[in-house]
Order: structure tokens, then sequence, then C-alpha cells
């Protein structure tokens, strides 16, 4: 076991699949001589070369189109997206290649990719360095979507997604790469993907969450445990496939739930796990669904983030609400 | 490559710019400096977000400017304050936007320029489109867009080149050829002999021009200019330069170069360069630059006063221009957070 930050357990993570598997490369802008601009893959080009470690053109569209050719002629590359708003070059590829040649080809071709994106704002950042776009992933057929929001995750997700014979969308919260740590078992290990984590066990209301406001959410369950009310926290962390048996399970059992996101409401996920609830467990609920989200709005700049992103003021203001016939 | 003006500060042929010009793009350049520098201590003293240094390449961004009509259009990236400012774009606003505050992307009626693009690569199409709007309307106006070596590689790179060549807009693209994207360096980008080099494969002119050279890059510019103005289509042109700074304040260029090599780009600096020039021709003094000097001082401090000064905008400024007329659910939602 080792201490690590979100950051350091992802560096670990890919490290070791570097490692174990020669078939696995990681490609992007800067990921090779600086470690990225986040030092993810810091050291990684020392440690396995630069056909394995690999600094690409300025090309998003090249990158994922790249590793998909590369993915379907049997490595497993990992390519990185500086941040998620400049994933969109590349999504293209992604939509119309990496998530349907598996269907198109009737399994003859496969691309077993990870593709990993930095996400999500709260950092004061300039335009287009703070979008959280996972629903546009996991409205995308034929893809994995996961997010860690612990060190802990960040490394069993991250072998369960090279391990994974379909794409894989690996979503990194920014706000926590430093902001968290943890204990990080030394050896290798995966954590499921489609499996959600109950991050606190409550008996009167959901919060269903993921990525980056984890944080936020388990603040909130705490002031909220201050007034009597007794908050479950689900870390959702694979959007695709979703693990309904604990996501739903646990509004089946709480009756409520309030859904938290950044990401802007308007067709976020929160409404694809709102209508889940409505599908199978309408009869469960003591009070309607609630979501806590990003507003319809681009994501402001540093002056304006703080009216942007859900408060732990607004997450307890609605777990009060759906409280009210209490 | 195209010279004029040598680094040792003598021409090799004549000077397209008389001397009082070339001292006004001097004193641009040196308050261009001002601004870099002074964002950089403001970024560290976190009055701005992440900021795009630009040392070393005020000659690439002011003579090139200094060729457009103020109705031409101009439209650059992150790193091109200086191109901006000369262009019209008030400084406060420049400092405004890295502040954190949208407003600084609406720069007055009368200036021709988009806000600063962060994506690398998109904004060329726009150039494109922006002089194929012209040409259609029967308006004289050229389009002038700025990018680094790095986003060549962009497919946008490529459609925008080719759009030019064959609705032959009035686009001139020029490349700040910097040496780095991030740290990956030129030579690792691309396979190309030079950059000025792919503007054959779209059919359309290509120069290849020492961006630290403030005469050069205007003449080159200005053939540009007027080849687009009278209908001759679009232009490539690779000014080389040298990135003195870092990628960003969050950059640590150490990791992908050494300092050898930034202590012979200096040498370069097109600063000192023209610095030379003027002194050589009996039009520089120390107390002339210093006067300079003071007045930017001035110019940049009052900027970002203005700048720091616009009250803080409140929660309806995040709903506000998403639509002509926000609908009912944006009102709803503004309504919401202003709870
Ligand atoms: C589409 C897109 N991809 C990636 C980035 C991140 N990024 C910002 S600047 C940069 C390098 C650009 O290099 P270059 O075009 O040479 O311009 P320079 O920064 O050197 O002026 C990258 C990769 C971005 N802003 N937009």
């Amino acid at each position: 076991m080792s201490e690590r930050t979100l950051a350091q357990a992802i560096t670990a993570g890919l490290d070791e699949a570097l490692a174990s598997d020669p078939s696995v490369m990681l490609l992007g802008e800067d990921v090779g001589v600086t470690g990225g601009v986040f030092r993810i893959s810091d050291g990684l080009l020392e440690r396995h070369g630069a056909d394995r470690v690999v600094d690409t053109p300025v090309a998003e569209s090249g990158i994922v189109g790249a590793a998909f050719g590369l993915a379907v002629g049997g490595m497993r590359p990992i390519a990185e997206i500086q941040f998620m708003g400049f994933s969109t070059p590349g999504y293209d590829q992604v939509v119309n290649h990496v998530a349907r040649i598996r269907h198109r080809s009737r399994h003859r071709f496969t691309a077993p990719l990870v593709l990993r994106i930095p996400y999500g704002g709260g950092f004061g950042a300039a335009e287009h360095h703070s979008e959280s776009w996972e629903a546009i992933y996991a409205h995308t057929p034929g893809l994995v979507v996961v997010t860690p929001s612990t060190p802990h995750d960040g490394k069993g997700l991250l072998a369960a997604s090279v391990a994974s014979n379909d794409p894989v969308v690996f979503l990194e919260p920014i706000r926590l790469y430093r902001s968290v740590k943890g204990q990080v078992p030394d050896e290798r290990y995966e954590v499921p993907l489609g499996t959600a984590a109950v991050r606190r066990e409550g008996r009167d209301v959901s919060l269903l969450t993921w990525g980056a406001m984890t944080k936020e959410v388990r603040q909130a369950a705490e002031v909220l445990a201050g007034q009597g009310i007794d908050a479950e926290v689900v870390d959702v962390r694979s959007l695709v496939p979703l693990d309904e048996e604990t996501v739903l399970g646990s509004v089946a059992k709480t009756g409520r739930a309030v859904i938290v996101h950044e990401a802007p409401r308007t067709a976020g996920f929160g409404a694809e796990l709102a209508a889940r609830i409505g599908e199978t467990c309408l009869y469960d609920l003591l009070a309607p669904v609630q979501r806590v989200t990003g507003w319809d709005t681009v994501f402001p700049l540093k002056r304006g983030e703080h009216h942007y992103l859900p408060s732990v003021d607004r997450i307890v203001a609605a777990a009060v609400d759906t409280m009210a016939d209490a | 490559m195209r010279q004029i003006l040598l680094p040792d500060g003598s021409l090799d042929g004549e000077s397209p710019l008389p001397t009082d010009h070339v001292k006004r793009l001097f004193e641009a350049m040196v308050t261009a400096r001002r601004y870099d520098h002074k964002s950089i201590s403001l970024q560290r003293q976190g009055r701005l977000a992440t900021y795009a240094p630009f040392e070393g390449q005020e000659a690439a961004q002011l003579a090139s400017v200094a060729a457009l009509a103020p109705d031409d259009w101009l439209v650059a990236t992150y790193r091109d304050a200086a191109a901006n400012w000369a262009h019209g774009y008030p400084m406060d606003l420049l400092f405004l936007g890295r502040v954190g505050d949208e407003r600084g992307g609406a720069p007055p009626e009368d200036v021709h320029c988009l806000p600063p693009s962060i994506t690398v690569g998109a904004h060329m199409l726009h150039a494109v489109g922006l002089a194929w709007a012209a040409m259609l309307k029967g308006e004289n106006r050229v389009a002038l867009t700025m990018f680094g070596d790095g986003a060549t590689s962009e497919g946008d790179f490529h459609e925008a080149m080719n759009f030019a060549a064959v609705y032959d807009t009035p686009t001139v693209f020029l490349c700040q050829n910097n040496g780095y994207a991030i740290s990956l360096p030129v030579a690792r980008q691309t396979r190309s002999e030079s950059i000025a080099a792919k503007a054959s494969a779209y059919g359309m002119a290509g120069v290849r021009v020492d961006g630290n050279d403030p005469l050069a890059v205007y003449d080159v510019t200005r053939e540009a200019v007027a080849r687009a103005r009278r209908g001759g289509g679009p232009t490539l042109i690779e000014a080389v330069t040298y990135r003195l700074g870092a990628h960003t304040t969050n950059d640590d260029p150490g990791r992908y170069r050494t300092s050898e090599e930034e202590e012979a780009a200096r040498r370069r600096d097109p600063i000192v360069r023209t610095r030379s020039y003027l002194e050589g021709l009996g039009e520089w003094s120390r107390g002339w630059e210093d006067a300079i000097e003071t007045e930017a001082e001035r110019l940049v401090d009052e900027a970002i006063e203005r700048a720091e000064a616009m009250q803080v905008p409140d929660v309806e400024h995040v709903f506000s221009a998403m639509f002509e007329t926000p609908h009912a659910g944006l009102v709803a939602q503004a309504e919401e957070a202003g709870r």
C-alpha cells in the first residue's frame, strides 16, 4: 500500500499497464517529454521509451483516429486528450469509428483503446478548459464511460479499462487530481467497470453523483447529518454500463434522490438517472427526484464560476426539500 | 528566408518603412513587452488566470498587423495580445479576459478582431469565412489569421488552407513558428521542409520570413495583403521566431529545452535588433527608450486598473447573452441560481 493522490494513482496505473503488457502504449500531446500538462505520465517516457510513450503533433482527430488503427492492429493504446474542451476534433473518430467498429464488423474488428480525458472546472481556467461532457460520451453507443473520484479507483478502474476489449472513455476529474489522497495497493488490481460505490450509507435520501462533485456531495452529507438527515452517497463512477442494482437500489431503499452533476442540466446524465428511477422505482419514491447541476449556459470564466458549480448549500437545500413531507 | 533587417542591426536591401514608422513600431514592441511582463507578474499575484507570454514574437505580431487597414479582420490566438492590441483591441479588455470575465471578449464595434481563440486551429477557418463574406458583399477587406506551428497539424489548418485557395478568399495565413507547441519542437511537429512549403500543396503563395525582423515581416505581409485585396487569393506566411518565455504561466520550459538554446535565441530578440538599427541611424537614445518605457508602464498599469475596477459580474451575467432573448427555461434557472 502507498499513500497517493488521484494523479499519482493514475500515473502508477499507467506505469503498471506499460510494464505488464508490451502492446500497451500511451499517446497524446506533450505526454512524453513533459509528462503531460498535468504531469500524469511523468517519468514514463524515461521508463518505457519513445515508442511506447509518444508525443504527438497537435491533432486530436489524429490521436484518436490513429489510436483506433493501432487498436484494430493489435496494440492497446491509451490516448490522452489535454482537456475535454479539445476532445471534439477527435469526437468524429470516437462516434463514427471507435464506438461502432465491433458492431459494423460483427466482432471481426475491435478497438480496445482507452481515451483519457481530464474534465471539469472549478479552478478559474481559460475558456474551453472546464467542460463536463460526460453525457455526450455516455450518449454514444458502444463506449464504456467511467470516472474515478478516489486514488484507489484511479488505479483500479484504469487497470480494468486497459484490460477491456471494448473502448473505454476514462474521465479524470481535474479538480480532484491533487486534492484527494488515499491508500492504493502497490500490486495490480481491478475495480470492475460497471460498478458504483456507496461512499456513505444512509436511510433518508440518496445523493447520486460522480467525478469531482463527490467532494461537495460528501460534505453536504455531513451537513445533512448535523440536521438529522441521514444521506446515502452513491458514487456512480461507471456511467456506462450503469450499476443499476447499486444506484437504483439505493433510491428504492431511501425513497428520495438528489442527483448532482457539474454538467449543464438539460440532457445531462442526471436526466438519464431520473428516467431510470422513474422506470424502475417510481412507487418507492417519497418525493420528486431533484437535480442539482450546472446551468444551461457556457461554463463561466473565473469571476462567474462560483455561480455555476453546484455548491454544498444547493445540495443540502435540495436534499432538505425532498424531506419536506417526512 | 526573407530578411531585411539582419540580427546585427544592419540592412540587407532597403527598408520598406520610413524611419519614423520604424520608430513607432519600436515603441509598440516595447509597450507590448511591458504588457507581457506585467501579465506574468499579475498572474503570479493571482490577479490573472493562466497567461501565454509572447516575448520574442513582438515583431511577428506587430509588424504584420502594421500592414493591415483598420477595417481588415484579425483572427488570432491566446498568444497574440500584442497583435490584437495593435489592431485596436483595448488593452483593458485583453486584461479583462484574463481576469476571468467574459466581457473581455467584446471588443468595441469599430474593432475588427474576433475574441482570441483558445482552441488550436478552428479559428483559421473563421478567417476564411470572414474574408469570403467580405468578398461576397463587395467589401474591400482582408482577413489575417495568426496561429502557431503546432496548429498546422490540426485538420482545420488543412481545411482552411484548402477552402481559402478553392474560393480565392482574401485571407492571409500568418504562422508564427516559435519553435515549439508546448513541449514539442517543430521538427517533430512536421516533416515538411518548412511550414511555408505547405502552401504549394494547396495552390497558394507561401513565403518564409525572419519573424524577428520587423521590416521583412512588414514587407511580406504588405505583399500578401495587397495580393488578397486585388483578388489574387490567399497567402501563407511563415514567420520564423522564438517563444522566449514559457508556453504559459503553468509551463516549465526547462523540461524540454536548454538554457543555452534560450540564450542563443535572446541574441535574435527583435527589440534588440530594431534598437541597434535605429541607433545606427542616430535615431535612438537611452532617454528616448526610457520615456517609451515610462509611457508604456502608465498605459499598461491604467489598463489593468480599469479592468480590475470593472464591477464583478453578478449571477445574471452567467445567464445573459446565451440567446437573443432568453427562453423561459433559462430564465427560471437564472432565478433559481439567484436564490
Ligand atoms: C484543439 C486544441 N487542442 C489542444 C489544445 C491545448 N494547447 C494549447 S496551446 C497548444 C500548443 C499550440 O502550439 P502552437 O500552435 O505552435 O502555438 P503556440 O502555443 O506555440 O503559440 C496546445 C496543444 C488547444 N488549446 N486546442
